[in-house]
């Protein structure tokens, strides 16, 4: 029994041992792509004879890479952080608060969920033309930052928070501003940094929207920017790879940083929701 | 605590959120409906007017319409085999290992990096001539001493492993071979395997009483046993989740890779409906017929909700 157990357990090794160079391989290349100098992108041979580190640097001179890496982060931030804001704040109210039309409401929410982003985004797309709002902050900020899903995590989360701190807190006169902000939010918090990390995660990457209302090159997020400079200067693979590369680091930060709230959260979205 | 105050309260906390939700979800949503039914162009070619249900009409009767609902099906057609692997991992994750934490983060890598640079790295990879998977392959082949070996075109075919013909759906025995709807589905498996499937079958694993495994195994359950009989009864409903999300999410999908990798081609062969409706609403700014093909969409995506849920949930009850 020992035996097979640890030949069983060196074949798991093996297994994922195979698993994981096959994910890293690509990001290996990747790397190893952005150090080449021009002359040998389309050489077979993966390993740069030259490695030319000042590649990375040289993506800034064709590019405003350091403006897309700016807007990119400032835009997820800010997503995230109203998106934050106002889905614990609706959290709160669905599930704390008692209140008529309150489970209809949460109905319709969650009925959103299963819509296309294609349907909404065609609308929000006129809307913005409508508004003079293409090709600015605001309108890649705000109608990004109020979707349903973000209300449907914290309201699970705070469902399953005891209820005796908040209505002890009640009795004792607290308003219910101060029983979200005191006592509820801050039970909350490993809800709310688990949508932290998707929101950002999920903005930093996002394209479609980016797509549609970024007009001038000064206000590309680092998804457009990244398409325009492989149409543009598709032919430089060692540049293009540094550029992707360098867009790898806050997803990559934040990741590392964030792993053990994001595998609870997801615990939590999965058996509760 | 008078149920007013309540009222009252609830209105002040969610007014953002309902107020971002009504404008930016809510709205759209039912204004999205009413431009279907309208012949809406924003270059205004011909005065607006209401169409009834013709774009809908046009949409149905127009072949590239099907054959783009069969190249979003196709690209879907990777998702038995990543569930599989996703839950395969997540098993052999949740035993002791070491280093378990190290593990995890480095199958997770590809699918929180997912997005743009991930597809630029992929067509580089997956040029023909110069890219990683191909000189590989060409190199397997050599010490396989396979002289006359052809690498796939990947992005630049239009061959396919069904050999499905071009421009509508048929059958066509000379589009037999990897092209670029294969290249999209061995991409995403990449990206997949180890991603939030992965985690999600860890999560419900960790649900599964030990008490049990552990008797199965003094009973002398072999591990396929133990697992098919005790473990998986547990993981029903996760599976059933992943299961409904992924095809939800594959029958919205293809977009970014459309976009970013092939520009839906070669010969509209990576164009799903998603990037269809894309360049129908934002190229050619046909936004009333755009916004009738995404109904249509939702249409699909709710009825295999719908089927899923009825042939599905009954694994799920057994439970």
């Amino acid at each position: 029994m020992p035996r097979s157990g640890r030949l069983k357990d060196l074949g798991v090794y093996v297994a994922l041992g195979a698993f994981a160079l096959t994910t890293l391989a690509p990001f290996a290349w990747m790397l190893l792509a952005s150090l080449k100098p021009l002359a040998e992108v389309e050489s077979a041979n993966p390993v740069p004879t030259v490695w030319k580190f000042e590649n990375y640097s040289a993506v800034a001179e064709q590019v405003p890479f350091g403006r897309y890496f700016a807007n990119s982060v400032v835009v997820a931030g800010w997503v995230t952080l109203l998106t934050c804001l106002s889905s614990a704040m609706a959290a709160f109210a669905f599930s704390r608060l008692r209140w008529r039309g309150r489970d209809a409401l949460f109905r319709l929410y969650l009925a959103t969920l299963m819509i296309p982003g294609v349907v909404t985004m065609i609308p929000n797309y006129t809307l913005m033309v409508r508004l003079h709002l293409l090709d600015t902050y605001t309108g890649l900020i705000v109608p990004a930052s109020f979707g349903a899903f973000g209300t449907f995590l914290l309201r699970q989360f705070m469902l399953g928070l005891p209820t005796a701190l908040d209505e002890a807190a009640r009795l004792d006169g607290a308003t219910h501003w101060h029983v979200f902000w005191d006592v509820v939010l801050p039970l909350a918090r490993p809800g709310v940094i688990t949508l932290a990390i998707f929101a950002f995660l999920g903005n930093y990457g996002s394209f479609y929207w980016p797509l549609v209302m970024v007009k001038s090159p000064h206000m590309r997020t680092l998804p457009v920017g990244l398409l325009t400079f492989d149409t543009v200067y598709g032919r430089q693979t060692n540049l293009l790879m540094a550029a992707a590369a360098m867009s790898l680091v806050p997803p990559l930060l934040v990741f590392l940083f964030g792993q053990r709230f994001l595998v609870r959260g997801i615990q939590l979205g999965a058996v509760k929701g | 605590m008078s149920k007013r105050s309540d009222l009252v309260a609830a209105i002040g906390f969610l007014a953002p959120n309902l107020l971002g939700f009504g404008l930016f979800t809510a709205g759209p949503v039912l204004f999205s409906f009413a431009a279907s039914l309208t012949n809406w162009n924003l270059q205004r070619t011909s005065p607006l007017r209401f169409v009834g249900l013709d774009n809908y009409r046009n949409a149905l009767a127009s072949d590239p319409f099907w054959f783009y609902l069969g190249n979003t099906v196709y690209l879907m057609l990777g998702l038995p085999l990543a569930i599989a692997a996703s839950l395969w991992f997540a098993v052999l994750l949740n035993r002791p290992l070491r280093f378990s934490g190290g593990w995890r983060a480095l199958l997770y890598l590809p699918s929180f990096t997912s997005g743009v640079a991930v597809m630029v790295l992929w067509k580089a990879l997956l040029n023909p001539d110069f890219g990683a998977i191909n000189v590989a392959l060409r190199s397997v082949a050599a010490g396989l001493g396979v002289t006359q070996f052809e690498s796939p075109r990947w992005l630049l075919s239009t061959k396919n492993l069904l050999a499905l013909s071009l421009e509508r759906l048929g059958h066509d025995p000379g589009q037999w071979g990897l092209g670029a709807r294969d290249a999209l589905i061995l991409m995403g498996l990449w990206a997949a395997i180890g991603g939030g499937n992965m985690l999600l079958y860890l999560a419900a694993l960790t649900n599964v009483p030990t008490e049990l495994t552990e008797a199965a195994q003094l009973d002398g359950a072999s591990s396929w046993r133990c697992f098919r009989s005790v473990t998986w009864p547990f993981l029903a409903p996760t599976t059933f989740f992943i299961v409904v999300m992924s095809v939800i999410g594959g029958l919205q999908g293809g977009f970014e890779q459309a976009r970013v990798m092939t520009t839906g081609g070669p010969a509209s062969t990576t164009t799903t409906l998603s990037y269809h409706i894309y360049t129908e609403a934002f190229e050619r700014f046909r936004i009333g017929y755009a916004s009738a093909v995404s109904w249509i969409l939702f249409a699909v995506v709710f009825g295999a909700t719908l089927l899923n849920w009825k042939f599905g949930d009954r694994g799920t009850d057994d439970a």
